[in-house]
């Protein structure tokens, strides 16, 4: 079985994140790591290759840079790498992104493309469901589990209050939940195979994707203007005598504010 | 004049939930004052029902159908059916709810149709004969407005909470769609579902939020007290990744930045300390309430009233005042 695995590099999900003067992420200061959801995908493609066989490919469209994140993936235990990378692809928005992503899906084989549920910057959760739309194949989003046999992807949808079942005949797009698993740590043996490992480089003209749909300028959903939120006042902090006390100034406040 | 304004409605077997008559209200609102008509589209068993609910927040046109595919499969029956209704009816704006299966078909059709979309709207503002869209991002740090251009549609997924509801007095004429599926669209069919435990309303929607976090301890006093206070309050109990890491409690309950992100009106925070991981989940919530043993716990930055003290005791007394207060 092959699997794709969508990985997108992030800025550190501890890192204070600010806008650049043109509207976009101020990646430059920025430590990049794997976005942590995608990791609970690349586990559940590595554990499904344990468990019956196949090639994981981890494919990121990102800057140069990327490359580095992606040998983590690598380290995982993912077999190899495709990256797209190309100073032209600058500021291309979620569906941008998923054209580039099913152009380069269609340059390899593939069962199963999984992403993570979002990713940490944007956290949009769109790119799912534009690949499935681009590659017309059916789409299984925030499984908790997932499980393959006789050619269908069976998944436990985490949704409101519960879990349901959902099947779908591969070839299928789907996303993974946080918690779903427990990420791997890569081994030491694995960093080391890592670095052999290819990482195919490809750029905006090796796909049939055309280059008004991407970039700042394929942008649909350009930023016209941005203001930080102002930093909020920090109102009265009481050290009332007794919990009864307490409970009399909360209840008022509340009241007051006609929550009660 | 800002076109006409399509709403995906989204409902419990005819019930519209909270966030289509939020939708409906804001879209009325909006079409009284530029010009235009507030269609809504519901999908599967009683959405043709949903149109006297709808119509009393100011829809004008229902497009709806009771077919069972919408019921059986995932996203793709119903992003087909919406690309129709779209081609049909030519609306310039068209809003989702930000939810799982609106973000699924909201990204389905914007894919199909090549059109702008913008995620975790908060406002709708008119700019040139359509409406730019004010995002959150980065937890609330920022508020983006976004421009949609060179597309057919202007897609908007739209924060629940974001706009209050409100009735006008119209009514909704109901068009219903013969929707015929076909096998390559009707393919991720859903299977049993097991209900989790005391499932909770899910936290973006909920309008007050109580939050237990490292300081609760363990898992017992969620199920307890801090329960009892939300329901006290009509609230539901959400938690910090402290608390879920700890597996006191499910990760459904996760505020913060790899949770869900919260824009209740109150938001309670009790024994959490108030990292910028946990702020960035709940800070544009419209009050905040602290409660904390610790007088340096960053989160009293943020609180609108902070009470320093032991949670233990304060909040089943606060259960107690406020249920006094109710009548109950």
């Amino acid at each position: 079985m092959n699997i794709v695995v969508c990985v997108k590099q992030v800025p550190d999900t501890t890192a204070k994140k600010e806008l650049t003067s043109d509207f976009l992420l101020n990646r430059a200061d920025l430590e990049s790591v794997v976005n942590p959801f995608d990791e609970y995908a690349l586990e559940e493609a590595l554990r499904l290759k344990e468990a019956q066989g196949g090639e994981v490919t981890v494919l990121t469209m990102g800057p140069p840079s990327a490359e580095e994140t992606m040998r983590k993936a690598l380290a995982m235990g993912a077999d190899r790498g495709v990256l797209v990378t190309d100073p032209a692809l600058a500021g291309t928005d979620w569906l941008g992104t998923c054209r580039i992503l099913a152009a380069a899906l269609g340059r390899l084989e593939y069962d199963l493309v999984l992403t993570g549920m979002e990713s940490t910057d944007a956290r949009s959760g769109l790119v799912p469901g534009g690949l499935a739309e681009l590659l017309d194949v059916p789409l299984l989003t925030y499984a908790a589990k997932l499980s393959v046999s006789d050619g269908k992807a069976t998944i436990s949808r985490q949704i409101t209050g519960g879990f349901q079942e959902v099947v779908a005949p591969l070839p299928a797009v789907v996303s993974i939940v946080k918690g779903a698993n427990e990420p791997r740590y890569p081994s030491l043996k694995g960093i080391m195979a890592s670095k052999r490992k290819e990482i195919m480089k490809l750029g905006l003209a090796e796909l049939a994707v055309d280059a008004d749909a991407v970039g700042m300028r394929g942008s649909k959903t350009p930023v016209v203007a941005a203001s930080p939120r102002p930093e909020k006042q920090a109102g009265e902090v009481i050290k009332p005598e007794t919990p009864e006390e307490a409970a009399v100034r909360i209840a008022d406040f509340l009241q007051a504010a006609k929550y009660i | 004049m800002a076109g006409d304004i399509l709403i995906y409605v989204e409902h419990e077997a005819g019930r519209p939930k909270r966030t289509a008559l939020e939708a409906a209200s804001q879209a009325a609102r909006m079409t009284a004052e530029h010009g235009g008509k507030v269609l809504a589209v519901a999908l599967g068993a009683g959405a043709t029902s949903t149109a006297g609910q709808l119509g009393k927040y100011g829809v004008e046109e229902l497009y709806a159908s009771d077919d069972a595919v919408f019921d059986d499969y995932l996203s793709a029956p119903h992003a087909d059916a919406l690309s129709n209704l779209l081609e049909q009816t030519r609306p310039t704006s068209v809003l989702f709810p930000d939810t799982l299966d609106g973000r699924d078909i909201a990204a389905r059709v914007a894919a199909r149709h090549d059109c702008g979309l913008v995620s975790s709207v908060v406002e709708l503002t008119p700019h040139n004969q359509h409406l730019d869209g004010v995002e959150t991002i980065f937890g609330g740090n920022y508020l983006t407005t976004v421009e949609v251009r060179n597309s057919p549609f202007s897609i908007f997924l739209v924060r629940p909470n974001a706009f209050t509801p409100e009735e006008t007095p119209r009514s909704a004429t109901l068009h219903t769609i013969d929707y015929r599926s076909d096998e390559g669209v009707a393919r991720a069919r859903k299977g049993a579902s097991t209900a989790e435990e005391g499932a909770p309303t899910p936290l973006e929607e909920a309008s007050i939020i109580v939050s237990g976090g490292r300081g609760v301890g363990g898992p017992e006093p969620f199920e307890t007290i801090l329960k009892q206070l939300a329901d006290s309050l009509g609230g539901v109990v959400g938690a910090s990744r402290a608390a879920v890491d700890a597996g006191w409690v499910a990760y459904s309950h996760q505020v913060g930045q790899t949770g869900r992100t919260v824009k209740p009106q109150l938001y309670m925070a009790i024994g959490i300390s108030g990292a910028v991981q946990h702020r960035v989940g709940m800070q544009t919530a419209d009050t905040i309430v602290a409660i904390n043993r610790d007088p340096d716990a960053p989160i009293f930055a943020l609180a609108d009233l902070g009470v320093v003290g032991d949670l233990f005791k304060i909040v089943p007394a606060l259960t107690d005042e406020i249920k006094r207060r109710k009548g109950a």
